[in-house]
This record gives C-alpha cells, structure tokens and sequence, in this order.
C-alpha cells in the first residue's frame, strides 16, 4: 500500500510539471476559466456585485467540471504513444497510474479557484465569500469525479480521435443543460427532468448554495454523497479497464460497465423528481442575483 | 524447469488472429551470458521478449527468469529485472535527468541519476527534454533506464535498430560494459554483426521457431568445413556454371561478387582459375573467408537476414 502511495506521488509530481510545460492545458486550465469569470461578471452581472456570488459559482463549477478534460486525455497520448508500456515494465500498478490523475490534477485546479476567488473579491467587489468549508469540500469530491468520469471515458475508447468526440458529447450535456452556463429554472421543464440525472447539476446547485445561502456540508450531505459514489465507481472500473498497450482494444461490454458510474445519479435523480428542492433552490438562487445584499458594501 | 538457468523458455507458442508468431520456441540462458536472438523482422523475437517482461501472455509453453514467472510474480519480478523495449517512448516534455529519477523512484534498490548519466555519456543533455534528444541519446537513455534498478537480468530488444553504424558502435561499446557486469542480458536483433560481436550465445530464430543456438563459434563450426570463396570478375558469370566447379556446394551471385560456399577450396580455386581463362575472364578480387552468422541464416532458411 505505501508502495501504491509512493508511486502515485511520484507519478503526480512529475504528471505536473509536464502538464505546467504543456501551453495547451494551461490555457484550458487557467486563462480559460478566468476569461469565463471577466464574460460572467463583467457582461452578464453588467458589474453588479450582489451578482458576483450567483456568476461566481457557475464559474467555479465550470472550472472544476473542466477536470473532466483534464489528465485522462494525456493517459491516453501516454498509451497511444507507447509510453505507457514503459512503465508496465516497472513496478507501477494501474491504480497508481491513474490517482496520479486525479491528484495532479486537483493540485492544479485549486490555483485557479483560488484565482476566482481573488478577482471576485478585487476586481467585482464580491461582499461575501460563502459557506467557505461546503465550497472547498464540493470543489474537492467535484474535481475528483469529473475527472474520474474523464478516466473512464479514457479507458473505454480506442484512440484519442474517439476520446475527443466522447468527451465534447459529454461535455456539451454538462455545459448546456446543467445550469453553469443556462440557468437551471430558464431551461425548459423536460430539459430540467433531464438535468436532474446530471452530476454537472448538482455541482451548480451545490456551489451555489454553498456560496449564497450559505449552505453547511450536512445539507449538501446527498450531492456529496453521490458525487464521491460516482467518483469510486468510475475509479473501480477505470483501473479494471486499464489498458497498457497501443493496440488492446477495450472489450465490446466496457462501455456497459462504464454506465455504472452513473447509478448514484440515477438514484439522486430519481429521489429529487419524487421529493426534491432542487428547481426551488435554483430559482431562489437566480433571484438573489436581482435582490440586493442585506449588508451593504461601502463602496469606495 | 530445474536446470539452474536464469532464462528458461520452454516450447512458447503464440498466435495473433491467424498469426503464428511463436510455435514452439525453447533455450535457457546461463547466469551472466549475453544470449542474443537474431533472426528478421517477424520471426517471433519481440514476442518471446515481451512474453518475457511479462507484457504478453503466451499461448501455451512456459517460461521462468531467476525461478519467477513474469506473469504472476508482480513486483518482486519486476524489481530484478530491466528492459529497454522496441516500440516505446517518454512524454516530449520530460526532461533526461527528470526520465531517471522518476524512474528510479519505482525500486527500493536503485543506481544514483548521476552515475548513469556520466555512465551513458548524457551529462550534458540531462536537462533537455525528450523530444530534443538524438535517436541515439534516447537509445543510451532507454539504456540507462534500463539498468536504474540495477537488475539481474536486462532485456534489450532491437538496442541498435534504425540507428546509424556510427551510433550503433558506440551502443556497443555500452552492452560491453554491461557484460563485465555478469549481468544476464537478452538481446534481440537482426544484425549479425551485433550478435557476433556481442553475444555468448546466439539462437537463431525464423518463423517462430529456433532454427539454431551455440556461441557463434559453434554457430560456424557447425555448418561443416564449408568457407566462403568471394570472387569479383571483369566479366559476369553464370551462377551455373560456378557451381558445377570443383568443391562448390552453393553459388550466389551479389551485387558484382559471386559467393562460392567450398568444401575443398584449393581445388575449387584451382578449377575456377582454369574455368575463367577457358572463359577469356579475369579475377579483379578473390577473398577466402570463414563463414560468417549470415551464411549460417542464409544456408538454413535460404533467405539473407535482411530481405
């Protein structure tokens, strides 16, 4: 076991520098999500602080939701390349493998939610911070899941071509129909029974909460819970389905297995179409963006 | 299995789709031998390797490295062994020094980054990254890798192919070193000269089967008291003609040589002498040559090792 953590460390440190080398990932990572912060709360919020919080959120879930793309897409240049082979040859398992993944890149996600957070505050004079705790907490489990949903996206297809494809189907569903871009109460009512099988929506939903209501972890226990579910499931099956060499195909029933990450939100949806608050919160966290704080900021 | 070896490779056979890339490939080699497999592109070389990193699991047969089986010992397996494989690369952006470290960070045991690097000659391009280095510095570097456990047993596949003659000599002079070691180290290759240069024993490999194995001494001794007679003419020669001379079991024509394989070579050159002033032609040049590891390949499978 120590062996498998020393491993994953190494892995993360070295996954990191190259990832910090790579122009591409930096500009999805870091320009991007704060370009999105300026459009979000410079256009949209038109500058209106008590906004701040409301846009801040969809940014923060976009950036933490950009972990789907994050360093799944790299394992799999790693093994059409031939490099992962290399290191089958050395002690290093699969799961080490991966976790480095997901480590190095939550360790390169928190720099730039701590960005966001740094301009909301300088730049668009945001009043409060949230339930800081709750944000720090779904940004964790979130960065973690999505990535691992990007992980099992990884080990079921072949070459980096359908990778690319899976992954901006996938992508656009979570950007479009979750609420961090279209607020959940404006999409249309199938739309939102849809969206209630998302985990991208209960990120929004979440992060929102935790940033204007205040939200604390026991409320958001059921979004967390279900967010870490999928997240071990997809780790589970993407170290099963780990594939070493260029030219191993994933079995034609990967992609069944793959489904399995979902079950938690389908449980989650299932139980928030039944008795759930969510379009209530969504819609009472929308208004916020209209109703001015009740402390007052003394503008300079 | 018990015969003390530190390679046992016992009747591997492996195929792919309707590919029989192994049928039946056995030889052991001995604690501290360089065993070398030659043959061409295709013959099963790569296979038997990667079967024997434990990359690839075999059809049937069985095979055994320091009385561990590389598919199932996991780790332990792994941390006596080294290999520089054939179809393998390191991310663009890594840097040398930064390739060795993380590599030696896997293994309890391990040789210092800076000992390798002055050992393989990449003291000054420990900085540069990857994608920078020549085919021949990533070779060392798949080298130095290769040994950054220090390993018992090494597997080198292909150390030397596509690079040119120069750079292959220097690869040499790194596998010599390696051997004053009493490292047990497999190479594949097809080139001959590789193979006579640096192995203890060689085992001919073609179409998934060894066709051949003995140190290449052996290897050239076997193939009888036949030597090789290379003839160059002013005028061209029918082959037909020069096999029918006295001694000669085989002619070839090469480019502008004729390789006469002889029994009995005062006689034959006697009688070629006789046939060319018969025939109005001149010697230019005659070399009389022990046979070398390509004619054995070439005597028994009736193909040169590079078609």
């Amino acid at each position: 076991m120590s062996q498998v953590l020393s491993h994953t460390w190494a892995l993360t440190v070295s996954r990191m520098r190259l990832a910090m080398r790579n122009r591409a990932f930096l500009f999805f990572s870091l320009i991007m999500p704060i370009a999105f912060l300026f459009i979000y709360a410079g256009i949209f919020g038109r500058g209106r602080t008590q906004a701040v919080p409301y846009l801040l959120a969809e940014v923060l879930a976009l950036t933490v939701m950009g972990s789907f793309w994050g360093l799944s897409v790299q394992l799999v240049t790693f093994r059409e390349q031939g490099i992962l082979r290399r290191f089958r040859v050395t002690p290093v398992g699969a799961s080490a493998m991966l976790a480095s993944s997901l480590v190095s890149n939550y360790f390169l996600t928190l720099p730039t939610i701590a960005v966001e957070f740094f301009l909301s505050r300088s730049v668009f004079h945001m009043a409060g911070l949230g339930n800081l705790l709750s944000i720090f907490v779904l940004v964790t489990i979130g960065t973690v899941t999505f990535a691992s949903l990007g992980l099992i996206v990884a080990s079921v297809t072949n070459t980096m071509q359908e990778t690319q494809i899976i992954n901006q189907i996938i992508w656009f569903v979570f950007l479009f129909i979750s609420g961090a871009t279209i607020p959940f109460p404006m999409l249309p009512s199938m739309v939102q029974a849809v969206a209630v099988f998302l985990p991208a929506t209960y990120l929004v939903s979440g992060l929102q909460r935790a940033m204007i209501d205040h939200t604390n972890l026991p409320n958001l226990g059921m979004y967390l819970a279900s967010l870490g579910g999928c997240a071990l499931i997809a780790f589970v099956i993407s170290a099963q389905l780990f594939r070493w060499e260029p030219e191993s195909k994933a079995p034609r029933q990967a992609k069944l297995w793959a489904a399995a990450a979902v079950i938690p939100f389908l449980l989650l949806g299932v139980w928030e179409t039944v008795n759930g608050d969510l379009r209530v919160h969504a819609m009472k966290n929308l208004q916020s963006i209209r109703e001015p704080y009740s402390i007052e900021r003394i503008d300079h | 299995m018990l015969t003390g070896a530190t390679i046992e490779v016992v009747n591997l056979m492996k195929r792919y789709g309707s590919v029989e890339a192994l049928r039946g490939v056995s030889f052991a080699v001995n604690e501290g031998e360089v065993f070398g497999l030659l043959g061409p592109n295709g013959a099963g070389k790569t296979s038997t390797v990667e079967i024997l990193e434990g990359l690839r699991t075999p059809d049937s047969g069985s095979v055994s490295v320091c009385g561990l089986d590389p598919q199932t010992s996991g780790a332990e397996y792994k941390y006596i062994m080294g290999a520089a494989l054939q179809a393998t690369a390191l991310p663009d952006k890594m840097r040398v020094a930064e390739a060795l470290d993380l590599f030696g960070s896997f293994y309890p045991k391990r040789r210092g980054t800076e000992e390798l690097l002055g050992r393989f000659g990449l003291v000054e391009k420990r900085s540069a990254f990857y994608s920078q280095l020549s085919g021949g510095q990533k070779q060392r570097l798949a080298l130095a890798m290769a040994l950054v456990n220090d390993p018992q047993v090494v597997f080198l596949d292909e150390p030397t192919a596509g690079l040119d003659p120069q750079v292959r000599r220097e690869i040499y002079d790194i596998i010599e070193e390696l051997k004053k070691e009493k490292k047990t180290i497999l190479i594949t290759t097809h080139y001959i000269e590789e193979a006579e240069k640096l192995c203890d024993r060689v085992a001919i490999v073609d179409h998934g089967q060894v066709i051949a194995l003995g140190s290449p001494r052996e290897l050239k001794q076997r193939s009888g008291s036949v030597t090789r007679i290379t003839v160059r003419m002013t005028k061209p020669e029918t082959n037909g003609a020069l096999g029918k001379l006295e001694g000669v079991t085989e002619c070839r024509a090469e480019a502008d040589d004729y390789l006469l394989y002889s029994t009995r070579v005062p006689r034959t050159i006697v009688a070629l002498v006789k046939h060319l002033e018969e025939q109005n032609n001149e010697l230019v040049s005659l070399e009389i040559s022990a046979p070398s590891l390509e004619d054995i390949f070439l005597e028994l499978t009736g193909r040169r090792l590079r078609d």
